[in-house]
């Protein structure tokens, strides 16, 4: 702060100097935050495709929030039966559907919202895993965006059950049981997760509390965190050398161009392009062919009868499949236990990247056969996993290979593919990096 | 005045004593909030056992009846069915019931009260879906050739045989669990209460 002209700000009769925007700037940081994260925040100049994700992944937080305020404004979280016997948070959903204004746009947007938020966060962690955007000195930001990663599932789990339809409610009870797997304290913690001995109508009620309040708390928190902690050290780019190293004589990056308005711009036409997919999307798609929103849960919640087929919603499905690989009882604890731990060590060990990777250079531009092999392979493990996890245990691919083996070995590739990272990302060829950024 | 930095030691172990403290007022504080996730005294009253009249249940049949939120099955087993149990008895996990997944009275080879009625919680013990009754034998119901007909998990595919024990090799653990239950009169039941020990 510019403490030294703490006296200029006033004229000989105490009243101040200048305009409105130096009187807030004499009380609140307003200017400096604007240059420090926008005017005069140096991003690298060039960033392609693969960098609308960040901001399109804010767009999407933002509109989740808006929709989600006004969707509470209607809905109930009770699970008790009215009049009718449908349970009243699955009723006043439909009210939503049916005869609030412009209910059905709000909550499809919310819905198809929380699709496209995972569809740009693995877009934007894929970027990551590109351009070794998690290497030294951004590790802080990528562990902030596992975090963040975390929080978007729990998020999105809760908030998947206050439909209180058949997968609403039966995903959780597989989900909230898979806790009691844990040894001693398993039941007891499922029970206090649930709020009841089964999914209920306390079970509901507090995750509709954690999924409007809690966990956007912690979310919006944790995103303000990866913001500051990536412009503390500056953007990775597509080439991965560091734009601070070569500096013009004001001290700018040679690099650099100013995040405002270049990227401001830039980010625009990715909002635009990414509003229209959106829109056709909640248009013409909101069910997103049962992947978006799953056709049992236009039941209501059923307490005494499971549907045939249960599954997560896409986005969990690859560490589903990770958890259902997990079928042998080890250390004389259960398999569904391995199985929990299969699918949080998926996600937690995404943190330690950062220390896995142990190439000289950044970007897959001038990384070898051995790290393009491999993250090929990775991606395509993962979709498969994905798609597996979509489908019953008994699936069989042309309906002869089980894909039970298979989903086993591809998990195994998961883990194995970071597991082994140090010693095949040091032994793999590269190219030396440019001193500058290349366009 | 000097500008070395002296620590005062008492001075540092009065602040660290206050800071621990301080601490565990504020880890107390977080006992209310913790508990209160708890079941509620009303959600541990609920439950009330359950009274049912079994005079329509022909011999084949099952019904389900809510009961703590749960879904209870009662079958009437028809005598084929009965005689699959033993039979299955080497492709069970637990064929004796030795794990405590049914009150004493129902520990023996048809886990249950009368050898006919099967009472027994709907909930997989994997991971708490409920089971579908696949209870024609072969592939009829979609079961392979061997199948003698019982119970199969939608979620992670666990089979179970008439009498609730779970098949070995399966995601699920234990046998359904058998709730108390006892006989009111020959054609009454009341679940979730054995004051006479049955």
């Amino acid at each position: 702060m510019a403490s030294n002209t703490e006296f200029e700000k006033y004229k000989s009769d105490g009243s101040l100097q200048g305009n409105l925007l130096e009187w807030v700037d004499a009380r609140f940081p307003a200017t400096s935050m604007w240059r420090g994260h926008l005017s005069e925040y140096y991003a690298p100049k060039n960033f392609n495709f693969w960098y609308f994700f960040g901001s399109l992944a804010m767009l999407v937080l933002v509109i989740q929030i808006v929709t989600g305020i006004f969707l509470v404004m209607h809905y109930k979280p009770d699970a008790s039966l009215n009049a009718n016997g449908i349970p009243v948070a699955f009723a006043s959903v439909e009210y939503i559907m049916r005869d609030v204004n412009w209910g059905w746009l709000i909550r499809y947007m919310h819905s198809t919202g929380a699709s496209a938020f995972f569809v740009v966060v693995y877009l934007h962690m894929f970027r990551g895993m590109l351009y070794g955007s998690y290497r030294q000195p951004r590790e802080l930001i990528w562990i902030f965006g596992t975090l963040i990663f975390l929080c978007l599932m729990a998020e999105a789990f809760m908030g998947y059950l206050l439909p209180w339809g058949q997968m609403s409610f039966w995903g959780a009870q597989v989900i909230v049981n898979l806790f009691s797997a844990i040894p001693l304290i398993g039941e007891p913690l499922s029970i206090w997760i649930r709020g009841d001995f089964v999914v209920g109508d306390a079970t509901l009620n507090r995750f509709f509390s954690f999924h409007v309040i809690a966990v956007p708390l912690v979310l919006l928190g944790l995103v303000a965190a990866h913001i500051l902690a990536l412009h503390e050290v500056g953007s990775n780019n597509p080439d991965g050398v560091e734009i601070k190293k070569r500096k013009d004589v004001h001290g700018h990056p040679l690099d650099g161009i100013p995040f405002h308005p270049y990227y401001t711009v830039k980010d625009i036409v990715g909002v635009v392009v990414f509003l229209m997919v959106f829109s056709i999307i909640v248009f013409f798609a909101p069910e997103g062919g049962g992947y978006f929103l799953e056709y049992n849960n236009f039941l209501p919640a059923d307490p005494l009868k499971t549907p045939l087929h249960i599954a997560p919603v896409w986005y969990f499905t690859p560490y589903y499949s990770l958890l259902r690989a997990m079928v042998w009882p080890l250390f004389g604890i259960d398999a569904k236990f391995w199985g929990v731990v299969a699918m949080g060590a998926g996600v937690v060990i995404l943190a330690f990247l950062p220390w896995l990777d142990r190439s000289p250079v950044k970007s897959i531009r001038y990384r070898g056969p051995i790290f393009k092999t491999l993250l090929t392979i990775f991606v395509i493990s993962f979709v498969i996993l994905g798609f597996l996890g979509t489908q019953p245990p008994s699936y069989a691919f042309f309906g002869v290979i089980p894909s039970a083996p298979v989903a086993q070995v591809l998990s195994a590739y998961y883990f194995l593919y970071f597991l082994t990272m140090p010693w095949w990302s040091k032994i793999d060829k590269y190219k030396p990096e440019p001193d500058r950024v290349t366009m | 005045m000097s500008n070395e930095c002296k620590v005062d030691g008492g001075r540092r172990r009065l602040v660290v004593a206050t800071a621990a403290i301080g601490g565990v007022g504020a880890l107390a504080a977080v006992v209310p909030f913790l508990s209160s996730m708890l079941p509620s005294e009303r959600a541990k009253a609920a439950g009330a056992p359950v009274e049912v009249d079994l005079a329509s249940l022909e011999p084949g049949q099952m019904m389900t009846v809510e009961w703590r939120g749960k879904p209870v099955w009662i079958i009437n087993r028809s005598a084929p069915m009965l005689e699959t149990l033993p039979k299955l008895n080497d492709s069970m996990a637990d064929p004796k019931s030795e794990k405590p997944m049914q009150p004493a009275y129902c520990k023996n080879e048809t886990r249950s009260i009368k050898p006919e009625i099967m009472v027994a919680v709907g909930i997989c013990t994997h991971l708490g879906c409920s089971p579908s009754a696949k209870f024609k034998k072969g592939t009829e119901d979609g079961m392979d050739a061997a199948w003698l007909g019982g119970f199969l998990c939608p979620c992670h595919g666990s089979t179970f045989d008439f009498a609730g024990r779970v098949f070995k090799n399966k995601p699920a653990p234990d046998n359904l669990e058998v709730p108390p239950h006892m006989y009111l009169s020959e054609k009454r039941i009341l679940i979730g209460e054995d004051k006479k020990g049955a």
